[in-house]
């Protein structure tokens, strides 16, 4: 009673919510909106335009699952977090899902009640220096000062590298990823040090590109995937299964163009369970046979997306790596439809 | 004596002579300078210091500022233009030319800037009473009316949320009204109890109830705007005006609190004020984003930028109880003991003589509170909300276009936070001066 | 209701709860009492739901796990396998070493300013009336991050100090000889104790006994100063004539800590670049030096206006009347301007020093961390425990303020005016 009484007087300021219950997927349902937690403002990721429309490779898969849920790519309510807000706004559900560049490790899969569904982006920790500086590998660095964001797990990843290979160094914190540009540009630091995908969009935004260098270490595994509170097992289907439908796509050649026709007369069964011309696998994670294809029909497959978001034709240029399918030397797999 | 002199003619002049000019080093131009910049050997050091610090500044600026460009479409097109005029940096002012509303109305739809616009303008009328001491007495009913208007205005929806809301406000203004027939007390209670019961079990279903039933209630032009589409300066003015305004009868009680007889009012007082005046504001913030959740009934979630200004307002709430405590001192004496004389309970001597003289004085004080929690807003980006400052620049630079570009945003945000707060501390300290010539 | 019924009134009735001013009072509070601890009850209730629902605890014995990450700026022994607690510690003493220093470089400018604002000198005058205007007007977070970008920017690079072989001058040269303001970091002179007399284990941390003896000479020699001057009192009581004094309190405050300084060998090393970088000296991280430099100017420019308005308040005629006493002018300052001054100064000083203190907290802006950064950032972030962290760091926070306003109400109570 208190709670619907509390909520209540929310109703009349206009602003409330809702209640969060167990089941997520009737929530965003009712809610006819689903809630995604992103990233402030990160080159390719997720940024908001001059209009407010929100674009980017995390926001790709925010606009995927709403058109696998609510049929509608534009239902989606992107809440802005930030490094420490992101897991509590998941926790306390304020938003559904997160997709905000999180690297998946033990503790915030279990300690932090997170369910991470997959992996989206194979990222690692790498080092941009300038090249006058004469270095060509991290483990030159003894005693460089190094300019590092924190509240991630990069600073975590730095200390352990220079302990285990007997180096000294400065960090130089930086709290966001502007001020580090500006204060490794100006020189205050040797080295600058993020997720290799952040390093290359910084230094292709750079004046001067060709003077700096990437350098060839990257000295942690920073699987980045979208996340779900635990314990609602259905969504994190949802969520884990859309992702996995983007990847299958891609590994099938199913596009956003050829969809419609390769449902029809697809030769390959699995093309056809997975846009929901055979069998009725959506059926079974509570969404309708097309939630594939829905899904799909946003932005295309996984390729498609990051060829348009951080592909090598847009400004940040990342090659594909160990973000190609398996089929193509790299870590993409998506379980079989079936 | 007489005789050395007899001769002599007394000398005494006939003519008057022509006047002279001042000796140049006593008049005009030099004689200001000698006066007010070379008085003494310290002035003299003073002055060349002061002249040395504005060349300083101003060697290294004006390069930059004379190689501002105005058009281009990104940083590098900014470069080039720059580079091409043979100077080795500029300002590159075409990101703000192009991003301009963003700064300032954050993301609200372009075709309704007029609706954020209309309610800053409304809000100068609805503090007009309060401004200028001029102005018709009928304006206060349309300060009482605005904070629904403005939330309509900037929310938009359907128009029976902040009537139904202002609604509340009335039914307890009437409940003091007629409780007061019975006892002050009982008008006092019923004042509070009503309203909240009001909003708490009834209004929201009745405005829901009453938009079904008249359709026309959300004109085409009062679409609903979201509070993530806030950002810039909308939001900083939205947080700062509501925390202030919602602050101030939560401040009240409170100073009354701190000044009261009673024990367990005036420790409860006390420890809310020094509380929260002893925690940085930040710590407040991360409440609201990171600990309400826990606070509040399992399962309950609600806006981010409303719970902010939940917390925004117990922040200004301990400010204004102590700017309201200076004026309830600086009242004579006199005045509290006048009341007793005229036999009036506390309750009516409060709201008749001493809070309206009281509130009068602290307005200079209300106002610095203002300007101050104006410049905290900034301090939302640490929740992840986008304020001018920090959040939609960092947004901005996210974009590949722009991405790399540092001064110009901080300068363009900065001088439009100077413009504001300087107009309102010049609007303060006249009204000071103005207040001062009644009391002493 | 049990307590009213004890009191022995044959004619009470129930309805004087209500309107009987004795027992009104006691009536509100009794409910305002139940309804704040039904509230407390209320949030207590709702957390402990909250907390199983989501399967956490309330505990704190994370501040005893591996922290894991560095901190630049220590000033007692951590490094990344110490706990989250050591971190909470550094970051504690971050914080209040900026605010400490914050508030004595934010006193200097404001009095400095407060007076020049009010020097006949129409230029100095309009500047610091500019300069008021313009930091009061502005955000912090602004200043903080302009003035940082400032000290990267248009700061050399250590080499840039290096003397060129060829032509013997170097790009920059130190300021004299002692202070190097680079684009990563400010060389200064190190302050070093030539007889190691060792360290002392204080539980927490380690401390010079050195430097403890340095601050023994320092209290020994004010508290002898006080007790030469109570004498000059009692003479000046007794004869009439005040007793010079200046020379023994110099000797005192001043010649005791000297004294004290060269028998422990005290010496400063003086920064050098070697290599890439300066050493020998203390390198302070510029993000230390742009919060504290944007703390002090822009709390200055608010102190500059209290004191302008503490001089202004004081009227011309308390001078007037000094002199008449035929007081020095001196003495004037010392006896009747500034005690009255200072009595309209101290207590909005007090808040200055407080809001500064609180302000510290945007340090995370420029990466410097202070209590903010490690309790409130880097751990809250790593152990995923916000109710914990934020809990603990607001009473961290709340403590030091009741401390700083509680020692300054002392001072205010020590200089107000005496009524009778």
């Amino acid at each position: 009673m208190k709670k619907s009484a509390f909520l209540g007087t929310l109703t009349v300021a206009g602003l409330a919510a809702g209640m969060v219950s167990a089941a997520t997927l009737d929530d965003v349902k009712a809610r006819g909106e689903l809630n995604c937690g992103v990233s402030t403002g990160l080159t390719g990721f997720s940024l908001p335009d001059a209009n407010g429309v929100w674009s980017g490779f995390d926001v790709a898969i925010c606009r995927a699952v709403a058109a696998a849920v609510l049929g509608d790519a534009t239902k989606v309510k992107f809440v802005p977090t930030t490094g420490q807000t992101r897991f509590t706004a998941l926790a306390s559900g304020e938003v559904d899902m997160l997709a905000r560049n999180s690297t998946w490790t033990f503790s915030r899969d279990t300690d932090l009640k997170l369910d991470f569904v997959g992996v989206n982006y194979y990222d690692g920790q790498g080092f941009m220096v300038r090249k006058d500086l004469g270095v060509t590998s991290a483990k030159e660095l003894e005693g460089a000062t190094i300019c590092i964001q924190t509240g991630t797990t990069t600073e975590l990843n730095l200390a352990d590298w220079f302990k285990t290979n007997n180096l000294n160094y400065t960090p130089v914190a930086i709290e966001t990823n502007a001020e580090g540009e500006q204060q490794y540009a100006a020189g205050a630091c040797d080295a600058y040090t993020t997720d290799a995908s952040g390093l290359a969009s910084t230094r292709a935004s750079f004046a001067d590109p060709e003077n700096h260098i990437i350098l060839p270490e990257i000295i942690s595994k920073e699987p980045l995937g979208p996340a779900v509170r635990h314990g609602d097992n259905q969504w994190a289907d949802i969520v884990r299964w859309t992702l996995n439908a983007l990847i299958a796509a891609e590994e099938y050649g199913v596009t956003s163009a050829n969809m419609e026709e390769l449902a029809a007369n697809s030769p390959n069964p699995e093309v056809k369970r997975l846009l929901g011309a055979e069998g009725d696998l959506g059926v079974m994670t509570g969404l309708d046979k097309d939630w594939a294809k829905r899904a799909i029909g946003v932005a295309g497959n996984y390729g498609e997306i990051f060829a348009a978001t951080i592909g090598e034709a847009t400004p940040i240029g990342l090659a594909r790596g160990l973000n190609a399918q398996w089929t193509q030397g790299g870590l993409l797999y998506a379980p079989p439809f079936r | 004596m007489s005789d050395t002199h007899a001769q002599t003619v007394p000398f005494v002049r006939d003519t008057m002579l022509p006047q002279a000019n001042p000796p140049t080093t006593e008049a005009g131009a030099v004689r200001w300078m000698r006066e007010n910049l070379l008085s003494g050997p310290l002035n003299v050091i003073l002055t060349l210091l002061a002249i040395a610090a504005i060349y300083w500044v101003v060697q290294g600026m004006l390069p930059w500022l004379l190689a501002s460009v105005w058009n281009a479409g990104s940083i590098a097109e900014c470069r080039q233009i720059i580079a091409d005029a043979g100077r080795e940096s500029g300002a590159c002012w075409a990101v703000i030319r192009e991003r301009w509303p963003q700064f300032l109305f954050g993301f609200y739809p372009n075709h309704l800037y007029w609706r954020p616009v209309t309610a800053l303008l409304l809000l100068f009328v609805a503090l007009a009473p309060v401004l200028f001491s001029k102005a018709p007495r009928q304006l206060l009913w349309f300060s009482a009316i605005y904070p629904g208007l403005a939330f309509w205005l900037l929310w938009g929806g359907s128009v029976f949320v902040p009537v139904v809301a202002l609604l509340g406000l009335a039914l307890g203004w009437a409940a003091f009204h007629f409780g007061q027939r019975i006892s002050p007390l009982a008008g006092v209670v019923a004042a509070i109890l009503l309203p909240v019961l009001w909003w708490l079990f009834l209004a929201g279903p009745v405005a829901e109830d009453l938009g079904n039933l008249l359709p026309r209630s959300m004109p085409w032009w009062m679409e609903e705007v979201r509070s993530d589409k806030f950002g810039g300066f909308v939001l900083a003015l939205t947080i700062g005006v509501s925390g202030i305004a919602l602050s101030l009868p939560l401040g009240i009680v409170l100073a009354l609190g701190r000044q009261s007889d009673m024990f367990l009012i005036k420790s409860l007082s006390v420890c809310f004020i020094e509380f929260i005046r002893g925690v940085p504001l930040i710590t407040l913030l991360f409440t609201a984003s990171l600990l309400l959740n826990y606070f509040l009934p399992p399962g309950t979630t609600f806006d981010i930028i409303l719970r902010v200004i939940i917390m925004v307002t117990l922040f200004a709430a301990a400010y204004i109880a102590e700017v309201i405590r200076g004026g309830l001192a600086a009242l004579p004496r006199g005045q509290y003991e006048a009341a007793d004389a005229l036999g009036l309970d506390y309750f009516r001597a409060q709201r008749l003589i001493i809070l309206p003289q009281a509130l009068k004085i602290s307005i200079p004080g209300i106002v610095s509170t203002f300007i101050g929690m104006f410049k905290d807003t900034t301090l939302v980006v640490f929740v992840g909300l986008l304020d001018p400052l920090k959040g939609i620049t960092d947004a901005v630079r996210a974009s590949p276009d722009w991405k790399g570009i540092y001064w110009e945003p901080y300068i363009f945000v900065g001088a439009i936070f100077f413009i504001f707060n300087f107009s309102m501390s010049r609007y303060s300290m006249y009204l000071e001066r103005k207040l001062k010539t009644d009391h002493r | 209701m049990a307590n009213v019924a004890d009191v022995p009134k044959p004619s009470f009735r129930l309805s004087m709860l209500l309107y009987d001013t004795r027992y009104r009072s006691l009536t509100i509070q009794i409910v305002v009492f139940l309804l704040v601890m039904a509230g407390a009850a209320w949030l207590v209730d709702n957390t402990i739901r909250n907390l199983q629902a989501l399967g956490k605890d309330f505990n704190f014995s994370f501040l005893g796990a591996r922290a894991g990450y560095d901190i630049s700026q220590r000033l007692v022994e951590y490094t990344n396998d110490s706990t989250h607690g050591r971190a909470l510690l550094i970051g504690l003493l971050n914080t209040l070493l900026v605010a400490f220093l914050g508030c004595i470089a934010a006193t200097v400018i404001g009095v400095l300013v407060g007076v020049l604002r009010l020097s006949k000198n129409w230029l100095i005058a309009r500047l610091m009336t500019v300069y008021v205007e313009i930091f009061r007007n502005i955000p912090l977070l602004l200043w903080i991050l302009l003035i940082y970008a400032v000290f990267t920017e248009a700061a050399p690079a250590p080499n840039a100090f290096r003397v060129n072989a060829e032509t013997g001058e170097a790009a920059t040269s130190m300021f004299l000889d002692a202070f190097a303001v680079t684009n990563r970091y400010t060389a200064i002179p190190n302050p070093v104790f030539g007889l190691d007399l060792g360290w002392l284990n204080i539980g927490l941390f380690y401390v010079s006994v050195d430097f403890l003896l340095l601050v023994a000479a320092i209290v020994v020699g004010f508290f002898l100063n006080r007790m030469a001057l109570r004498r000059a009192t009692r003479i000046q009581e007794a004869t009439g004539d005040r007793p010079t004094t200046w020379w023994q309190s110099l000797l005192l405050l001043v010649g005791i800590p000297v004294a004290a300084l060269i028998a422990m060998g005290f010496h400063f090393e003086f920064p050098e670049l070697k290599g890439f970088n300066f050493t020998g000296g203390l390198n302070v991280s510029n993000s230390f030096m742009a919060l504290w430099l944007a703390l002090s100017l822009y709390t200055g420019a608010f102190i500059a206006e209290i004191v302008r308005a503490g001089v202004l308040a004081i009227s011309k005629g308390q001078s007037e009347a000094a002199f008449a006493l035929g007081l020095r002018p001196a003495r004037t300052m010392n006896l009747v301007i500034l005690p009255q001054a200072l009595r309209v100064i101290i207590p909005p000083l007090i808040s200055q020093y407080l809001n500064l203190t609180k302000n510290s907290s945007l340090a995370i802006a420029v990466g410097y961390l202070d209590l903010r950064g490690t309790l409130g950032g880097i751990t809250l972030n790593q152990t995923g425990r916000e109710l914990e962290c934020v809990l603990l760091m607001m009473l961290i926070y709340l403590t030091i303020s009741l401390i700083i306003s509680g020692l300054m109400n002392v001072y205010n109570a020590s200089v107000k005016l005496k009524e009778r």
